[in-house]
């Protein structure tokens, strides 16, 4: 039987997919380019906290939306 | 008075209080007292205590003062890297949201606390207001209040035909977006992060029962135990971003866009 906190529950699942990815793409670019270049590491740092907090707001979103509809 | 066993955690309180603290004092007024408000308290007493501890200026700096330099250090790196030579003004501002901001999370692993005053969304959305009317005036001042407006709505290099869809969506994303994004990262982060918590700790507790299942005893403990961990991360993290985002607004009112 699904219930609707159940489907609250599975659309923020569905929902934390695509920032899951884009923060994995964008880490991941990250430590490549700090090993590339290690001597703008606290840039490419810096930008990266700036990326992740801006990618990570749509997860967090839907984390708060499950709360109203669960 | 104060009642000491949920305050101090001395005993487990019902699940209903994750979402809501009764209050003890001034029951029923606008000045209701309860956990959180006393947590809003602790943390602005150790911001004041810290800033005023560290203010000591021996050549040789020694407790209090050894950290103040060093996380002053770091939070005026945050503003010289998001506004540039002129945002070291903006340190004492970005540094008194660091660490209240820090203070309020921190209680959540604090151990006889554990209750995160920012999983409320009262202090979020103050803090993200407290920036927004920052960061507009900061613009007004700098710019003039035409041209802030006229910079922040009219991107410059854009078709005049696309005005009519670019002024709309960067009024949202720019005035709209940005306190709204800013209270609910600072808000779900930190409760999610208490509810995980809590998840462990009733998980750890209906678990200590003598059945053959005591091979799994140990699996939600140490998930307390990397969780807690995993909070002083996360806790530590959301101060920073706050602050670095604050930056960011910040000096996007102090330099128009070329």
């Amino acid at each position: 039987m699904i219930t609707d906190s159940g489907l609250a529950a599975l659309t923020y699942g569905l929902g934390a997919i695509g920032p899951g990815i884009g923060i994995g793409y964008l880490v991941g670019q990250s430590v490549q380019a700090m090993a590339r270049q290690p001597e703008a590491a606290g840039m490419v740092r810096t930008t990266m906290f700036l990326g992740i907090a801006f990618v990570e707001a749509l997860a967090l979103i839907g984390f708060v939306v499950f709360f109203l509809a669960g | 008075m104060i009642p000491l066993a949920p305050v101090f955690s001395l005993e487990f309180p019902p699940l209903t209080h994750i979402v809501q603290w009764p209050a003890f004092l001034f029951e029923d007024t606008a000045f209701a007292i309860n956990k959180v408000v006393l947590v809003y308290f602790f943390a602005i007493i150790m911001t004041v205590t810290l800033f005023v501890l560290g203010n000591k200026k021996q050549l040789v700096p020694a407790g209090a003062q050894n950290l103040a330099e060093t996380s002053i250090n770091f939070i005026d790196d945050i503003g010289l890297q998001t506004m540039g030579p002129e945002g070291r003004k903006y340190t004492p501002f970005l540094a008194s949201i660091f660490f209240f901001v820090f203070f309020t999370n921190i209680f959540e692993v604090v151990p006889v606390i554990q209750m995160p005053a920012s999983a409320r969304v009262a202090l979020p959305m103050l803090l993200a207001l407290t920036v927004w009317f920052v960061f507009v005036i900061v613009g007004i001042i700098k710019q003039g209040p035409i041209g802030y407006f006229k910079n922040s709505l009219f991107p410059p290099g854009v078709p005049p035909a696309l005005y009519i869809m670019v002024v709309p969506i960067e009024f949202v994303s720019t005035f709209l977006v940005r306190p709204f994004s800013l209270m609910v990262r600072l808000f779900a982060n930190l409760l999610a992060g208490h509810i995980l918590l809590v998840t462990f700790t009733v998980l750890t507790a209906a678990l200590w029962v003598a059945d053959w299942t005591a091979i799994f005893f140990p699996l939600p403990l140490f998930g307390v135990i990397f969780f807690v961990a995993f909070e002083v991360l996360v806790s530590f993290l959301q101060a920073y971003v706050f602050a670095l985002l604050t930056g960011v607004y910040i000096g996007s009112s102090l330099h128009d866009e070329h």
